[in-house]
C-alpha cells in the first residue's frame, strides 16, 4: 500500500516512516508537515493510506479530512487519547494510534488494516461481474473486455491501458480503475502500475514481464503478488 | 523523581542504534526550538499558542519515558488554555531536566 505521512512533528514522521518501512506493506511515497502541503499533493496524486496527525498548527487533522471529497484510508496518529469518539465519527479513518506508537500498535493496526482489505476485495469481487468496462477516449465511451487488459500505466493525469488489441489513454487515476477491476487477476504491483497477473511471463529481483513490458513491482507489494501466483 | 531514559526509544526502535540514534538527533534538533517558542508565547502571555506549543513537545515528554512529567505536561496543556499558570514552575522543570539529559 502506497501512503503518506502528515504530521508537524519530524520525529513522529520518523517514528512513523520506519515502521512503515521495517513492515515491508506499507510504501512510503511522501510525508508531510502541513495538511495544507498534503492537500496539494492529493489533488495530483492518490494513495491508498493516510497517517495523519490531529493536532496541527492552522489547519488540524479533522479539517484535513472534511477537505478532501474522496478522503483515502486514514490512520490518525495523536498524543490525545480522548479524541478517538470524535476520530471515528469520519468513514474513512479506520485506526487511532496514541504517540508514540510502538511497533506492537503498530502491527496491531497493519492487522487491521489486512482485514479491512480482504473484506473490500470481497465485496468488490462479488459487485464486478461485468467482463468490460467503458472508458472515455476522446469524448468517445469505448467498451473494453477487461481480461484482454495485460497493464494499466499512470501518466500524471491519464492512465495507459494497454490491451491485446490496442491500447487507450483515459483521463482517470490507477485508483479508480483498480476498484472496477477483478482482484483475483489484477494487481497494483507499484504505485504507478496494474498488472494482469494472468498474463505474467517471469519475474526477477523487483521486476515482472507481462507481454513485452517490463514492470516494476515495489518492494512492499511483491509479498503480495507472490501469495497471488501459482508457485511450485 | 523519575529521570529521562531512552527504554521507550529502544522499545520503538527495535534495538536498531541507527533508528534509535535518528530519533535522538531529531529530538535535539527540535526540542530547543520547540521550547523557545513556548517560552516567547507565554512571555507574551498567548496562551492559546503556549498550549500548542506543550502539546508538540509532550511527545518528545512521553518518548524520554517521563510518565509523571507527560501526566504534568498533559495537565497544563488544558489549564493554560484557561490562563490557568500553576503548572508553569513543574513544567519548567521537566524542560531542564530534558534538556540537561539532551545536553549530556
Amino acid at each position: 500500500m502506497d501512503c503518506i505521512i502528515i504530521d508537524d512533528d519530524a520525529t513522529a514522521r520518523l517514528i512513523t516512516k520506519q515502521h512503515c518501512l521495517n513492515s515491508e506493506q506499507i510504501n512510503v511515497v511522501d510525508e508531510f508537515s502541513s495538511a495544507i502541503d498534503a492537500i496539494k499533493y492529493l489533488n495530483t496524486k492518490s494513495v491508498d493510506l493516510v497517517y495523519l496527525d490531529i493536532h496541527m498548527p492552522t489547519f488540524s487533522g479533522f479539517d484535513f479530512i472534511e477537505t478532501l471529497k474522496n478522503p483515502p484510508i486514514i490512520i490518525l496518529t495523536t498524543s490525545d487519547k480522548n479524541l478517538a469518539l470524535e476520530a471515528f465519527e469520519y468513514k474513512s479513518v479506520v485506526d487511532y494510534l496514541v504517540k508514540p506508537i510502538t511497533k506492537e500498535r503498530f502491527n496491531k493496526s497493519l492487522e487491521k488494516l489486512d482485514s479491512l482489505s480482504t473484506k473490500e476485495k470481497s465485496s468488490t469481487k462479488e459487485k464486478n461481474t461485468s467482463d468490460f468496462i467503458y472508458v472515455n477516449v476522446d469524448r468517445r465511451l469505448v467498451k473494453v473486455n477487461i481480461p484482454s487488459i495485460y497493464l494499466i500505466e499512470a501518466k500524471g493525469d491519464y492512465i495507459n491501458i494497454k490491451t491485446d488489441e490496442k491500447n487507450y489513454i483515459v483521463h482517470s487515476t490507477l485508483k479508480k480503475i483498480e476498484d472496477k477491476l477483478p482482484s483475483d487477476s489484477f494487481f497494483k504491483v507499484h504505485r504507478s502500475f496494474i498488472i494482469n497477473t494472468k498474463e505474467i511471463i517471469d519475474i526477477e529481483d523487483n521486476t515482472v514481464l507481462i507481454k513485452k513490458d517490463v514492470v516494476p513491482v515495489s518492494r512492499s507489494n511483491k509479498s503480495e503478488l507472490m501469495k497471488k501466483l501459482n508457485l511450485l | 523523581m523519575e529521570k529521562p531514559n531512552l527504554s521507550l526509544i529502544k522499545e520503538i526502535s527495535g534495538n536498531d542504534i541507527e533508528f534509535e540514534n535518528n530519533i535522538l538527533d531529531i529530538i535535539k534538533l527540535e526540542f530547543p526550538e520547540e521550547v523557545k517558542l513556548f517560552k516567547t508565547n507565554f512571555e507574551e502571555k498567548k496562551y492559546n499558542e503556549a498550549s500548542s506549543n506543550i502539546h508538540k513537545i509532550k511527545h518528545k515528554i512521553s518518548l524520554l519515558g517521563l510518565k509523571k512529567g507527560l501526566e504534568t505536561a498533559s495537565a497544563y496543556e488544558i489549564e493554560l488554555k484557561e490562563g490557568n499558570i500553576k503548572l508553569h514552575p513543574n513544567f519548567i522543570e521537566i524542560l531542564d531536566k530534558i534538556h540537561v539529559y539532551l545536553s549530556n
